[in-house]
């Protein structure tokens, strides 16, 4: 399994990451070991074996759905640098 | 100088209760050990120095006459805290140039829980971005030295925790482990670290690296201390909802037949990749063992040759989506101050999660991660409790493996397992090499059997002294 430079700059649009060029090449060869590397996993005997979700098994954990102290309004926005009037500021995602 | 950094905890305890020294006797002989070695060996990121112990713990709830310690059992103990932790007030930084500038707006249960105990937060130590590494040098602000030998790594990622409890920079630190980031650098550093049972410790104020896996647990001098510590930040907590109290669900293992404890020796963990003069401690470990009442066996893995491959396809595709917060909303900076290896980590996941992918690699490992559990839940049928060396190899050298990352994932080999399945494991000081380098021994057991781990660990420290060697700093 051999990874393209094409595969890699769609990854990391998917990753939401703005590679370098020469980083490009780089994560190419080392994810294609990496993958290569993990393979090996095609040979384990997964047919009869359910995923495993839960190490503990626990599962449908239940609270009350009652209001508790939280943050304050300015503690949430505190380490934020893109906030507007008491609001986080996010870029716009559909167009007008 | 009376050194009292160098106390264990269970020491440091009792001489404040005691009135032999005060906390803040205690505090400024740590602080000045900081000063004196962390030019060597880095293993905070920030030291907090301006802290006033005379004011914490809280201690309004006090009746007169009753004395601090009875509610506040750590009372004026100074602890270091992974910087993936969050500490409300105290910057934290994963280790992430991303974090540089981020100050938490409230603490990580397991820190709260400790400081309501007593203990005082004297810093905050290094460790790989995100707690993404096996040797701290994965870090944004350099790597962490070994207290032993400063031109190797100290383990990781919680390689900072490790060395600043081996070279006595605090009473105890806490760690987190993932694939092996308390145990291995415990056992690089020769101290004692305790990776829980998952949900045995909550992770809410743990900046998330793979939820699935995440174990917050502490790192001390010795075994009791580890256990101490343990058993304050342990429990249920409801902003974490896969965190349980011990003993309400889950497996217990075995009975013990007429109090004899069985050890399994797994094969598969004892290879030729595995150093001769490390195979050969934990073995003597196992007939000193053998000859202190315990049993042992063999038994077998055999799906342990699987780990690493199943690891870094489920850790990866978790970090993915967990580093996807990072947008310089909320908190941070933008997604170029992101490590080398995190943009690794994050490519691989969103590789193996992406469309045409999922059942090759994230459905396939998670089916794998089962069978490896299931071969913990069979050997303990025969066996209380597994003996295993911590890693392969004794510290490495600085700059050894950076440049080859899957190197480095297969330093982790023989600690990933015990993640995959959920089960806790106590790693503990066992031997030198012939180069004098730290060899460490870990005690695995089924979920929620850490009071076993705890009795077996104390009564291997009550025959050996490992763990009260102390590096030449």
């Amino acid at each position: 399994m051999k990874l393209t430079k094409e595969e890699i700059e769609h990854i990391a649009k998917l990753a939401y990451l703005d590679l370098p060029e020469e980083k490009k090449g780089l994560f190419k060869d080392q994810l294609t070991e990496i993958l290569d590397f993990v393979e090996k996993l095609s040979s384990a005997k997964t047919e009869n074996t359910l995923p495993l979700d839960s190490v503990v098994g626990i599962k449908n954990v239940f609270r009350e759905d009652s209001v508790k102290p939280s943050l304050s309004q300015e503690e949430a926005l505190k380490n934020s640098t893109s906030k507007h009037k008491g609001y986080f500021k996010v870029k716009a995602i559909f167009k007008k | 100088m009376s050194e009292l950094n160098k106390l264990s905890l269970k020491e440091a305890i009792s001489g404040i209760k005691e009135k032999k020294f005060s906390p803040k006797e205690l505090f400024s002989d740590t602080i000045f050990r900081i000063k004196e070695v962390e030019g060597k060996l880095s293993s905070f990121i920030t030291v907090n120095e301006g802290v006033e112990p005379a004011f914490v713990p809280p201690t309004a709830g006090l009746r007169r006459g009753e004395g601090r310690q009875d509610k506040h059992p750590l009372y004026g103990i100074p602890m270091a805290v992974k910087d993936v932790l969050s500490t409300k007030g105290i910057r934290t930084t994963a280790s992430s140039k991303i974090l540089e500038d981020y100050v938490p707006v409230y603490d990580a249960t397991v820190v709260s829980r400790l400081k309501e105990a007593g203990a005082i937060i004297i810093g905050k130590t290094n460790c790989d971005a995100f707690a993404f590494g096996a040797s701290t040098e994965n870090s944004g602000y350099g790597s962490t030295k070994n207290p032993w030998d400063q031109n190797r790594v100290p383990g990781g990622s919680s390689g900072g925790s490790a060395a600043a409890v081996a070279a006595d920079e605090c009473i105890f630190s806490l760690g987190t482990d993932t694939g092996g980031s308390i145990r291995q650098p415990a056992s690089f550093c020769s101290v004692t670290g305790l990776k829980p049972t998952y949900g045995s410790c909550s992770r809410f104020g743990l900046l998330a690296m793979a939820s699935s896996f995440d174990c917050p647990g502490p790192i001390g001098k010795s075994v009791e201390d580890c256990e101490i510590v343990f058993n304050l930040m342990k429990g249920r907590d409801e902003k974490d909802g896969t965190s349980v109290d011990l003993g309400k669900v889950g497996e217990k293992g075995k009975k013990r037949k007429g109090g004899k404890t069985t050890i399994g020796i797994p094969k598969e963990f004892f290879t030729d990749a595995v150093d001769p003069e490390v195979r050969k401690s934990v073995l003597d470990s196992a007939d000193l063992l053998s000859n202190n009442g315990y049993e042992i066996i063999d038994v077998s893995l055999p799906n342990t040759e699987y780990a690493i491959a199943v690891y870094y396809i489920l850790v990866p595709s978790e970090i993915s989506s967990n580093m996807a917060r990072y947008t310089e909303v909320r908190f941070g900076k933008d997604r170029s101050f992101f490590e080398d290896e995190v943009e690794r980590r994050i490519m691989i996941g969103t590789y193996a999660l992406s469309t045409g992918y999922f059942d090759q690699y994230y459905n396939k490992a998670s089916k794998a991660r089962a069978l490896i559990q299931k071969d913990y839940l069979n050997v303990f049928e025969k066996a209380d409790l597994i003996l295993s060396p911590v890693s392969p190899t004794t510290a490495f050298k600085l700059n050894e493996k950076t440049q080859d990352p899957l190197q480095m994932y297969l330093a982790d080999i023989l600690t990933v397992s015990a993640n995959l399945a959920g089960i806790p494991g106590l790693a503990l000081p066992c031997g030198f090499s012939s180069s004098g380098l730290p060899i460490g021994m870990q005690i695995l057991g089924p979920h929620f059997s850490e009071d076993i781990l705890f009795e077996t660990g104390k009564k291997y420290q009550q025959i050996t002294n490992w763990h009260l060697k102390k590096p030449n700093i």
